[in-house]
């Protein structure tokens, strides 16, 4: 195996699971924030759908990522604020509206894909990577890990910037709470209500911008159902994380390996057929699950709509 | 709006009127829900350097009261007033804005936060809360009033008497004049009880107002300065400090017993004050349990020897949470136990199912009626076969006969006087009351021999509390070996012949209910608890 | 990780008996669907279609055309059958979402097998055995979600989802490279000829799995409720505690769940290619799992109900494959018409369930 691990094989694996494990990232942190305050947002694979159809649409009408960017996040608060309205203050069950969202993304989506570029399929140009100096010096795994765009920076940041809100704000007691005993919450004079529109709304953003990323900087091109199941990763990879956003990184890492391996095996020379390769991230959640789903800690109030009052 | 502010000092004593007169009253307070009054118009006036205790039965409209105190509801008719001025209280931060801190009966405290979180709770979400600061602020508070809370825990390690300290304690740094605890009494050994009373008595001294909900007529009667008596979602009575000082407590309980039940006042007040009943001559035994032990992460069950005889009542007493919920479960059979052996009648049951114990005589009424005890979407004709599914007359070759299961429902609903529209009614729609009586008469029908009963007039009103214990009283004396679980010690020196206690898992000790149960039991609870 | 402090799908409460509740059922029942159908319009409205042209274009293929009722009718095969996989998971708690995934993959088992099967005995004995295989395929493919709810309480939302995803890779894998047709320039599997299918019905073109289809729901409707073992799966799903309390072995309960609702939809994908297709393409996936579940829940998990929603359903879908063509409306928009659908129903649920309470007071 000696001859797989070759500095190209490195490099494209490293790049890879970086560009493909930033989506699984952010859907990851999103779906932890929305857990942590006791929501079960099934919808989130619509959500980053919704994210990358928009973020298309914005980078390309525009020609700015960030622009991109704001556009995912915004096509992912939409769908989210749907699930706010009927979950969190009606009540509504969280699964089935999260069904229900997820479905109706994929198919306007779909629709709208058709009646706008299915004939055209315009491509987005390659996105400006921003270098860190000195570091992206490093070899083989220099440029792969700090040559990239300024959105994989921001993304990794947001990790550390969420474990300190966890931590260290009064939101982020505010979260946890809304997610142990609401009742509690309540009686402590803060709004369960308000606390868990804005932990869905947080969510829808951030995976709307995964969405737009694995658009825009991913593959450049927006294909209908393109999500192809990150969104659900994002809940395996928040379930497993036990509330720490350290461990979304290093899981999205890990399944950003997997989805990229078919191109770093390629580069390597070595010949498995694609499909093959891309059972891979799908088998390595299972086995994850199986290694370690009993050990999942999900707040007790996840899943149950919250009532003031209810006996 | 302002936030109640906690990084603060918050003065004690600030905008409280003149001493005597009123920081909260309710003037005509009326409160609905579909189907029932909660509160009809109730005059109430809570004073400062006050314990004002709300007394009356399940039902009687006490927690509606408190809950629009606390802002979680409004009033349909009538004001309240707080220092004199009409106040809207729309939610739970108003209620603090206003002073009003509230102890629930169920603890509202975050379990996965530590104790110095939970007093966070409600600051600006943007703000960073100062820890130290809060940590310091707490131990002054501890020693102020003669508690001794650790900032640092974790809520849900904590017991139920300490994590009811830590309510009051952050009550108290909100700057709370009124101080309200619902039923604060329930989880507590007789003597975290007494020294929950002396800690409202400092309290009081200190000038704060303090509301003591109870359904118990010696609480009141022991730290009330002021009682005022609801029946029915009305008031229907106060007694005043004078009246409290003057009278003696035969005439004190005549009177209050007359007011809460009018003429038909059951004999409660007999009750509480019975000795244990007439003593049975043992029958052989039934029911032999030998080094029983429960595996469970919260708290493990060893070394249970226990003995049942024919007819006997064994009380089993201890505050919840210490094990008596693994020791019922292992009993009949919904867990494995880790080592020991059940006989009964002399047949081993450790390996047989729910099911087979059943059949062999064995039955469990469970203290949770809804979530374990019924189906609640189910007809109350299902749930009366719930543990026989399958068993004939009722299923032939596993395609049931509807007919064969209403019959013998109508012939258990009147048996058991269980009040229902139909056979067919959905049991979540019958009231609490019903629903026990249901379970009742599923468990004790049939060829039963020794029942195990959890809790059994946990959360009912007086009518069926008694309905309840004389059905236990009627099973025993047809020859039923029953264990009682309980964290109403009347209850247990009303209805036991002998009294077990259970302390983190252990039976630290069996006695026979005799007249001087009642203080060794206390001991024995207290002993070995924190 | 609990799962019983996630929604188990509940059955309705039941409502008033008598006329008012039979009306209030009727209006619970028609109202969102009525609802969807005019939000779905607007939406079409919005894309620049006429909506009353779309859903006369519909009509006129699924349900007024003498061959397109026909294909109605055949549609309805498989989606019965992953109805009557859905009811019976439902109704004992279980989110089993995994049904595309266990219905391509037994189709694509089947797919290879039955040209091989049907060379060396007679077509009935291949035909029936291809179905139990399908079946068997599709409950294996649950067998891994099921063992990590039943005996480790993992959330199977999760798990038969990703087994949905995996099952797809794993379809194309086996098309593409195992049971490949190399007589043929598209990749797909080798094609069973039109004479060995499941027969028609009566001289029709209707594909005989339309029968097994409402067999299939009408049993497990009786079985749910009428017997033993279908009450005891109802308890399961309602209150687990209970259930426990009752003596009910939970695990192996959980683990048959599975297993007849993963079979059910594991017949539904061999009935598909025995029926109508005759093999797998690479990259076919009709995905009719998650739009049967909102038609499962509009009937209340009652199985007759379910068979009129599900023909209401086919219509739409046979008559919308054409519409696509007529009126460039990709059919995708079935997905749509299903969300909408399950959201107004949620929605519809809880103005009930608030006016219950209200005029109860």
């Amino acid at each position: 195996m000696g001859s797989l691990l070759t500095d190209a094989f490195l490099t494209s694996l490293v790049l890879g699971a970086l560009t493909a494990g930033v989506p699984l990232l952010l859907a990851g942190l999103g779906e932890q924030i929305s857990e942590k305050a006791g929501v079960l947002n099934i919808g989130i694979e619509g959500m980053m759908l919704a994210g990358a159809y928009l973020g298309f649409l914005a980078a390309f009408k525009t020609g700015s990522i960030w622009l991109g960017f704001a556009g995912g996040a915004l096509g992912g608060s939409l769908v989210a604020s749907l699930m706010v309205l009927m979950c969190v203050m009606l009540g509504l069950s969280q699964i089935v509206i999260g069904i229900a969202l997820t479905l109706g993304a994929e198919g306007l989506t779909a629709i709208l894909h058709h009646f706008q570029f299915s004939t055209t399929y315009p491509r987005l140009p390659g996105v400006e990577t921003l270098a860190i100096p000195l570091l992206s010096g490093i070899p083989v795994v220099g440029s792969a890990l700090f040559d990239r765009p300024p959105m994989v920076y921001l993304a990794v940041a947001l990790v550390f910037v969420l474990g300190f809100l966890y931590r260290y704000t009064n939101l982020g007691l505010d979260l946890q709470a809304a997610g142990d005993k609401p009742a509690a919450l309540d009686a402590a004079g803060v709004s369960v209500i308000r606390t868990r529109s804005f932990a869905v709304l947080a969510t829808g953003a951030l995976a709307g911008v995964g969405g737009a990323f694995l658009a825009d900087v991913g593959a450049g091109i927006f294909i209908p159902f393109m999500t192809n199941g990150a969104g659900f990763i994002g809940i395996v990879l928040a379930m497993l994380a036990r509330g720490r956003p350290v461990w979304v990184l290093y899981g999205a890492l890990l399944f950003g390996a997997c989805l990229s391996m078919t191109t770093a095996l390629q580069v390597a020379g070595v010949n498995v057929p694609t499909d093959v390769i891309q059972m891979l991230p799908f088998v390595a959640v299972m086995a994850v699950l199986v290694a370690f789903g009993r050990r999942a800690s999900l707040p007790p109030a996840l899943g149950v709509a919250y009532v003031r009052g209810a006996r | 709006m302002a936030r109640a502010d906690t990084t603060g000092d918050a003065p004690m004593n600030a905008t409280s009127p003149p001493s005597g007169a009123p920081i909260v009253e309710f003037v005509g307070v009326t409160k609905r829900f579909p189907g029932v009054i909660a509160n009809d118009g109730v005059d109430l006036a809570i004073r400062p350097s006050e314990i004002h205790v709300l007394l009356g039965e399940n039902g009687a409209g006490k927690s509606t009261l408190i809950g629009m105190l606390s802002g979680l509801q409004q009033p349909d008719e009538g004001v309240i007033r707080v220092d004199g001025r009409t106040q809207r209280i729309g939610s739970p931060r108003r209620a603090l804005n206003l002073g009003i801190g509230t102890v629930f009966q169920h603890v509202m405290l975050v379990p996965s936060l530590s104790v110095i979180d939970n007093v966070a709770l409600g600051g600006p979400w943007w703000r960073r809360p100062d820890r130290a600061a809060l940590a310091r602020r707490l131990r002054d508070t501890n020693a102020s009033i003669g508690v001794s809370i650790d900032p640092d825990a974790v809520t849900g390690s904590l017991s139920l008497g300490e994590q009811q300290q830590a309510e009051i304690v952050r009550a108290l740094m909100r700057g709370s004049r009124v101080l309200v605890l619902d039923e604060a009494t329930a989880m507590l050994t007789p003597k975290g009880v007494e020294e929950l009373g002396a800690l409202m008595r400092r309290l009081a001294q200190r000038g704060l107002a303090i509301v003591f909900i109870t359904h118990k007529l010696k609480e009141a009667f022991a730290f009330g300065d002021r009682i005022s008596i609801l029946r029915l979602g009305r008031k229907v009575g106060e007694i005043g400090p004078e009246r409290l000082a003057a009278m003696d407590e035969d005439a004190l309980t005549a009177e209050v017993v007359h007011m809460m039940f009018g003429s038909n006042a059951p004999m409660v007040a007999a009750a509480e004050h019975a000795a244990a009943g007439p003593s049975r001559a043992p029958g052989r035994r039934l029911l032999e349990v030998r080094a029983l032990a429960v595996d469970d992460p919260a708290v493990k069950v060893v070394d249970i020897d226990l003995d049942v005889a024919e007819g006997e009542i064994l009380g089993v007493a201890g505050i919840d949470g210490n094990g008596q919920k693994q020791l019922a479960e292992a009993l009949a059979g919904q867990r494995t136990p880790a080592d020991g052996s059940i006989l009964l009648d002399g047949v081993p049951l450790q390996r047989l199912g729910v099911g087979a114990r059943r059949r062999l005589g064995l039955r469990y009424v469970t203290d949770d009626r809804l979530a374990e005890g019924t189906v609640g979407g189910f007809s109350v004709a299902v749930n009366l076969l719930l543990k026989q599914i399958g068993e004939a007359p009722y299923w032939l070759r596993g395609v049931e006969r509807r007919e064969a299961i209403a019959a013998h429902a109508r012939s258990l609903v009147a048996r058991f006087d269980v009040r229902t529209p139909s056979v067919e009614t959905p049991i979540a729609r019958l009231s609490g009351g019903n629903i026990q009586k249901a379970i009742l008469a599923r468990e004790l029908s049939g060829p039963a021999k020794a029942v195990i009963f959890a809790k059994p007039t946990y959360g009912l009103d007086v009518q069926n509390i008694l309905a309840t214990r004389r059905r236990i009283k009627e099973a025993a004396r047809a020859g039923i070996a029953t264990i009682l679980i309980s964290t109403d010690l009347e209850e247990l020196l009303e209805l036991s012949d002998r009294i077990a206690v259970m302390s983190r898992g252990r039976l630290v000790g069996t006695l026979a209910n005799d007249g001087d149960a009642r203080r060794r039991v206390g001991a024995l609870m207290t002993g070995l608890s924190s | 990780m609990t799962v019983d402090t996630l929604e188990t799908p509940v059955e309705a409460q039941p409502g008033p008996p008598g006329r008012t509740g039979l009306l209030r059922t009727v209006a619970m029942t028609l109202g969102p669907v009525l609802a969807a159908l005019a939000v779905s319009g607007a939406i079409l409205l919005a894309f620049g279609v006429d909506p009353l042209e779309y859903y006369q274009a519909v009509l006129r293929r699924g349900l007024y055309s003498p061959s397109g009722i026909q294909e109605t009718f055949t549609r309805m095969a498989p989606l019965l059958l992953l109805a009557a996989s859905l009811i019976v998971a439902f109704r004992a708690g279980i989110w089993n979402l995994g049904g595309d995934g266990q219905f391509l993959l037994a189709a694509v088992i089947v797919a290879a097998a039955a040209p091989t099967l049907v060379a060396v005995m007679p077509a009935w004995a291949a035909l029936t055995l291809c179905l139990l295989l399908g079946a068997l395929v599709g409950a294996a493919w649950s067998l891994l979600p099921a063992l990590l709810r039943a005996y480790q309480g993992v959330n199977e939302i999760i798990t038969t989802l990703m087994m949905t995803f995996l099952g797809v890779s794993l379809a194309n894998v086996l098309v593409k490279l195992v049971f490949l047709d190399p007589a043929t320039t598209v990749p797909q599997t080798r094609t069973l000829p039109v004479a060995d299918r499941l027969p028609k019905l009566f001289g029709t073109r209707i594909s005989g799995g339309v029968v097994i289809g409402l067999v299939a729901v009408i049993a497990v409707h009786l079985v749910m409720t009428r017997t033993a073992f279908g009450l005891k799966l109802r308890v399961v799903g309602a209150n687990t505690r209970a259930a426990i309390h009752a003596g009910l072995p939970v695990p192996r309960l959980m683990m048959a769940v599975f297993a007849l609702s993963a079979a059910l939809a594991g017949l539904a994908g061999a009935v598909e290619i025995l029926g109508v297709e005759g093999n797998v393409r690479a990259d076919w996936n009709p995905a009719f799992g998650l739009t049967v579940v909102p038609l499962v829940f509009l009937a209340r998990f009652n199985g007759f109900a379910a068979i009129a929603f599900v023909f209401l359903f086919s219509v739409l879908s046979i008559g919308g494959e054409s519409a696509a063509r007529l009126l460039d409306v990709p059919n995708f928009f079935t997905l749509v018409v299903a969300s909408v659908l399950l959201m107004l129903l949620a929605v519809a649920e809880y103005v009930g369930h608030r006016h219950r309470e209200r005029t109860r007071a």
